[in-house]
Formats: structure tokens, C-alpha cells, sequence
């Protein structure tokens, strides 16, 4: 049996205090592209990837990504080759990859299908931003049987007793959005992010991603301690977009120091 | 038949609330404040009496003797929601939800809309209430029915265009509930059709059931009994939905018209259902969409912006499949020329979206015995489509006009 997405992330904790996680837009700017900000990405030291497939619905994403999203469709991407593209980052990156986008894309071409070629492709799991626990029930399931994560969503701005039920069906990590609203936003870090975690590390023992508005090295060191993971997404693309894939790798080793100088630095 | 009796937004395999978590407190909290409206009396009451007052509750049904006789076969009558303040049916939910966003201490609104009738309703229903109010508008759409822009502005709210995706209604829905996820706290999202995560196809449907409500009664009492048929254009599905809950239980067939387009093998329509070519999928409701073969939403086309819509109710896709609404689709050229038989037979200008109900009715009225009734929902009035209207019958001194006041 492969290793679960929960048993890597656990292997890689044990010698480094907070991962990083990466996103991409398949597909945007080009696959090409996308080939050289994974390579970028393991360059920089990145733990684990989530790889979005686009939609044309994408509402959980702010300005950035919703424009990456539909300029990647434009250019013709297909959810074919969307998990060549994974096939691929799996011989680039040692790290876990995981699936990131909406539920229609699934249930368009079948769960089961899904599964399979995620599997096929080597993915740990997968995000569905639009898919809530209770309507996902047979889907998370299912992927639990073949050996992956289907990763759900935590907001600061839910009960416990929601939080709770979330995390009660949650697999491999817990996806912690750092503040309301959409990708791309600015999130001040402090005090409230640091309760929520809190609050997310009391209903669930599994690792925490914290994302949504991580931007510098200042908050990377101000996670360690508090969360296993940074996500990082909207500010790596513009800084693809702005210097390339050099560029891209500079900036996630200058998250790496942020995260080897903990809260010093900040 | 009640619909809604489980209260948990399913119908069928249809429905639901796919929505991203952050948008799960706020769903909740609209979702106790509406039940908890519906269940107390005095809400429905106050609802009554406002549209009574503010707007032109009950609106009127009119025989169409003139068409009728021009026809031959049935006979037909309008449900005249052409008179309902703001000119279409939209006001009625638009009240409804500022009542309940009241209710919730909420200080501001926002609403998509895609020809304008909703933004409209909502700008107006916010002026009315005293509530700061956005409207996020296609960047396509705000160019193509730019009179309810001025409106909306005048009316005191700030219209965003949006500039994503097709520019159209779905994209200024999708923007809606980015605003929202964040705004949550002291916002309400008025959604002006029958669609979206639950409960808005419920609430949505449960505010315009007043048009349903009044026809039922309004027959039986001017007629002395109850239509053959009941013709209603879909695009989300509101109108529908609103004049089929009258006859639900009812011996009488229920049809809803969509959006043929240039035909419904020429690729540019807006059908999800008559055409056979939409599949299920999910965004933020499990329903019949237009997509592609990755289940990517594609653009619709229709000559009434209102019915130009990717998705359509979920509770319609469960009473199509039931067999209980019967679905067909008028083409644009079609709708064109039934409009302007209403006009000149009888003096009735109706929205492009309600001329596709008309257009069906004229097609089968034939099929019908004389003095068995169809009653036609007159949704909305069409002099806000003046420009596409004047377009489609090549009007050359509206065009004259155009002309010179643009030189001007």
C-alpha cells in the first residue's frame, strides 16, 4: 500500500517545522509554463503541490486565479490534460500532489472515472472547493478506499459544532482558510488567525494548510508553530507572471528562511 | 403536490447547496430566518399588504378576445404582470427578501441581473427600505440594455460590471457570491430566479407563488373555472414557478417555454431542457446546464436577454422529469412576430422573455377546443426592450432618431 497523503505530510513534519504548499492553474499560462514553475517549485523546496484544474465557475477564487481559470479554458485546456500534466509533476516534484477545483468536474466525467485516473496519475488526493462533506458523502468515501484524501475546507467564520462535523470527515489535512472572502485578498496575520488554528487544531488532529492572503516571508514565519503548512498561490503567479520561473524559485527560498527563522525574522 | 414539505432543497436528484464552506454560515442563518418567516402568518400578511400598497397587487387577467378570434381554438388570457411595479413579476421577490433582510438587521444588498428587471427591482426595493445596494451586471449585458443602468443608478445603486467569464448572468451570479463570502455580515444576496445553492429556489419560488395564488382565484371568480393549459417562458424559472404553484394540483398542463435562439440545431440557444442537448451538473445546485464535454458551462444565446441563462431551476428539472411541466422552446424570429401580433391585436406590449410564452401559445392554440382557456404569463412589459425590439423590425425612423441624437 502507497503511502496516505496524512502518513507523508507526518514523514516530512518530522524534519521540518512548516511545509510548504504550492498551487497552479493547469494550463495557465501554458502547460509549458506550468513545467517550468514545478521545476521552480522543487528548486525552492516546496513539500507539496495542488494542481487546479479550471473551471468555468470558479467561485471560490478572487480576481487572480478566476482570470487564470478562464484564460486557461480559452487556450483550450481539457481535464485530459489536465491529469497529464500531474502525471508529469509527479517526475518532477518528490512531494504529494494534490487535485484542486470544483465538484462539476467530477461529476461530469464520473466518480469512479475520476478516481481511477487520479490514482493512475499518482495523486495523494484532491480539493474540491465547491463540494461541502454532507453532498460529497459517497465521493470522499470512495477515494478513502483507493488510498486517497479528499481534503476539506475550514473557515474562521463557522460554529465549533461545524468545524467539528467538518473535521470529523476530513482526510490527509485540513484546509484552513485564513479569512473570509476569496483567493488573492490581503489577510492581516495575527491574533485571529492564530485562534482559529487553534480552534481547528481542537476539533482535528490532522495537519493544518493555512492559506488565503500568505504572501511574504513574514508570514510563513509567523505559521511556524501555529499551522503545519503554508499555502501559498495568488502571489506565486504574480510572481511567475512578473519574473518567470527563476524569479518563482527565489521567492519560495525566501519562504523557506522565513520558515527556518520562525518568528525572528518577523 | 407540496415541493417543499422535507425543507431540504432537494428535489428529485436536484437541488441542493454547493457552495464553498465559507459561504456555509451565512446560508445557514438565511436559511433559519426564512423558515422561521414562513412559518409565522403575519409575515405573509405584511408581504400581501405591502404589494397591494407599494406595487399593483393583485395584477389584473385579461382575455385576449381579439387574438382568440384571430387564432381560432382556445381562448387565451394574460396574467398581467406587466403591471407590477418596476413593469415585471421580479418586484415580488425582490420584496419578499427585503422584508426578511430586514428582519435580519442587514444594511445592505447586492443582486446580479441580466436584462436589467432585477437589478432594477432590487435598486428600487433598496431605495424603498433605506438599504445601500450593489448590482453586478455582465460587462456585455451593461452595454446592451444600458436604460436600466441609468435606472438603477438613479434609483441609488452603484452597478459593478463584471468583466469575467462571458460577461453575461452567470458570471455576474458567480461575482454576487464572491461579494457575499466576504460581505456576509451585514449583507444579503437578493437572487432574483428560482436557482442557486438552497434556499433560494425554495424562498424564491415561495414569494412569487403570490402571481399563482392570485390566478387561480382570479379564474374561478372571472371565469368560472380553471385553464387547459398554463404558458410560461424560463429562463432561471421564477415566472414559472410562480403561475404553475396555482395549479400544481390541479387537471391542467403546464408548460414552460424556453429559449430557442436561432433554432435549436443551430448551437445558439439557451435550452436546457426542450432541446435535449443539456446534461446534469452542478453549479451551486444540482440542475440541467449547458455544458461541454469537460462540463464547462458554455454561452447561451437568446433575443431576450432574461432568458440568455446557462442553468435553469432545479425544481423545474424535477417537474420536467416527472412529466408534471411540459417543456418546449419558442426561436427568436417566432417570438418577434407573436410580440407584434399582441400589439396590434390587442394593444399589450410584452417583455421579449414573456413574448416566448405567447409565441407557444399562439403556435398550439389551434390544437385546443374553442372556449377551453390558456392562460399566458405576461411577465414583464417590453417597452424597456425598445432598442432590440426596434433592432429586430428594422425600424428605419428609430433609427433616424438614434442617429440624430447621437450627432447631438
Amino acid at each position: 500500500m502507497v503511502e496516505t497523503l496524512e502518513q507523508s505530510l507526518r514523514r516530512a513534519l518530522a524534519s521540518k517545522p512548516l511545509l510548504l504548499m504550492a498551487h497552479l492553474v493547469a494550463g495557465y499560462p501554458s502547460f509549458d509554463d506550468n513545467l517550468h514553475m514545478l521545476e521552480a517549485m522543487r528548486e525552492g523546496g516546496v513539500d507539496l503541490v495542488e494542481v487546479q484544474f479550471p473551471f468555468s465557475e470558479p467561485v471560490a477564487d478572487g480576481p487572480v486565479f478566476a482570470r487564470a481559470n478562464q484564460t486557461a479554458l480559452e487556450r483550450g485546456t481539457r481535464v485530459s490534460a489536465c491529469f497529464d500534466l500531474m502525471a508529469r509533476a509527479r517526475n518532477i516534484l518528490p512531494g504529494p500532489l494534490l487535485m484542486m477545483g470544483y465538484c462539476n468536474t467530477v461529476f461530469h466525467m464520473g466518480e469512479g472515472r475520476f478516481l481511477e485516473k487520479l490514482a493512475a496519475v499518482g495523486a495523494a488526493g484532491f480539493i474540491l472547493a465547491d463540494l461541502p462533506p454532507e453532498l460529497g458523502a459517497d465521493l470522499y468515501g470512495r477515494a478513502q478506499a483507493l488510498g486517497m484524501s479528499g481534503v476539506l475546507i475550514l473557515t474562521p467564520n463557522t460554529t465549533l459544532e461545524r468545524k467539528r462535523e467538518v473535521a470529523r470527515q476530513a482526510r490527509g489535512l485540513i484546509y484552513c482558510a485564513a479569512r473570509k472572502g476569496v483567493t488573492g485578498l490581503k489577510t492581516d496575520f495575527g491574533g485571529s488567525v492564530e485562534d482559529f488554528l487553534r480552534d481547528v487544531g481542537a476539533v482535528s488532529p490532522l495537519p493544518r494548510a493555512l492559506g488565503f492572503g500568505v504572501r511574504a516571508p513574514a508570514d510563513v514565519a509567523f505559521l511556524r508553530g501555529k499551522a503545519e503548512m503554508a499555502v501559498v498561490g495568488t502571489a506565486a503567479l504574480e510572481t511567475y507572471e512578473r519574473g518567470g520561473a527563476r524569479a518563482l524559485a527565489d521567492f519560495y527560498r525566501r519562504l523557506q528562511e522565513g520558515v527556518l527563522t520562525g518568528g525572528r525574522e518577523a | 403536490m407540496n415541493l417543499f414539505s422535507s425543507r431540504s432543497g432537494r428535489y428529485g436528484p436536484y437541488g441542493g447547496a454547493y457552495i464553498p464552506e465559507v459561504l456555509h454560515s451565512c446560508i445557514a442563518e438565511l436559511t433559519a430566518a426564512f423558515y422561521a418567516a414562513k412559518d409565522d402568518p403575519a409575515f405573509w400578511a405584511e408581504y400581501v399588504t405591502l404589494m397591494a400598497r407599494y406595487s399593483c397587487r393583485p395584477t389584473p387577467i385579461t382575455p385576449l378576445d381579439n387574438i382568440s378570434r384571430h387564432l381560432g381554438g382556445a381562448r387565451l388570457l394574460a396574467k398581467r404582470e406587466d403591471l407590477n411595479h418596476t413593469g415585471s413579476h421580479k418586484l415580488n421577490n425582490v420584496m419578499g427578501q427585503g422584508l426578511l433582510a430586514l428582519r435580519m438587521g442587514k444594511k445592505r444588498v447586492i443582486a446580479e441581473t441580466g436584462a436589467g428587471q432585477h437589478g432594477v427591482a432590487t435598486a428600487t426595493m433598496a431605495a424603498r427600505f433605506g438599504l445601500r445596494c450593489k448590482i453586478y451586471m455582465g460587462e456585455e449585458d451593461v452595454q446592451r440594455q444600458r436604460p436600466n443602468v441609468f435606472w438603477m443608478e438613479r434609483l441609488g445603486a452603484e452597478v459593478e460590471p463584471v468583466r469575467l467569464g462571458s460577461r453575461t448572468l452567470k458570471d455576474a451570479i458567480n461575482e454576487c457570491l464572491r461579494d457575499w463570502s466576504h460581505s456576509m455580515d451585514d449583507t444579503h444576496y437578493v437572487l432574483g430566479t428560482v436557482c442557486g445553492p438552497h434556499p433560494f429556489p425554495e424562498m424564491v419560488s415561495y414569494f412569487q407563488s403570490i402571481v399563482g395564488q392570485e390566478a387561480r382565484t382570479q379564474l374561478l371568480e372571472l371565469e368560472g373555472g380553471l385553464p387547459q393549459r398554463v404558458y410560461a417562458c424560463v429562463g432561471g424559472g421564477s415566472n414559472a414557478m410562480g403561475i404553475f404553484q396555482g395549479f400544481l394540483d390541479d387537471p391542467v398542463e403546464l408548460v414552460g417555454v424556453e429559449a430557442g435562439g436561432k433554432g435549436l440545431k443551430s448551437g445558439r440557444h439557451a435550452s436546457r431542457i426542450a432541446s435535449g442537448e443539456g446534461s446534469v451538473g452542478v453549479a451551486g445546485y444540482r440542475s440541467y446546464f449547458l455544458q461541454d464535454a469537460d462540463g464547462q458551462m458554455v454561452d447561451t444565446h437568446s433575443v431576450a436577454a432574461g432568458l440568455d441563462y446557462v442553468g435553469v431551476s432545479p425544481i423545474l428539472a424535477y417537474l420536467a422529469d416527472s412529466g408534471r411541466v411540459r417543456f418546449t422552446a419558442a426561436e427568436d424570429g417566432e417570438v418577434i412576430e407573436a410580440l407584434k401580433l399582441t400589439m396590434r391585436l390587442e394593444g399589450l406590449i410584452p417583455a421579449l422573455e414573456s413574448a416566448h410564452a405567447f409565441a407557444a401559445a399562439y403556435r398550439e392554440a389551434r390544437q385546443l377546443k374553442s372556449g377551453e382557456r390558456v392562460l399566458i404569463s405576461m411577465s414583464g412589459r417590453g417597452d424597456k426592450d425598445i432598442f432590440t425590439v426596434a433592432e429586430a423590425l428594422g425600424d428605419a425612423s428609430w433609427l433616424e432618431y438614434l442617429k440624430r441624437k447621437a450627432g447631438g
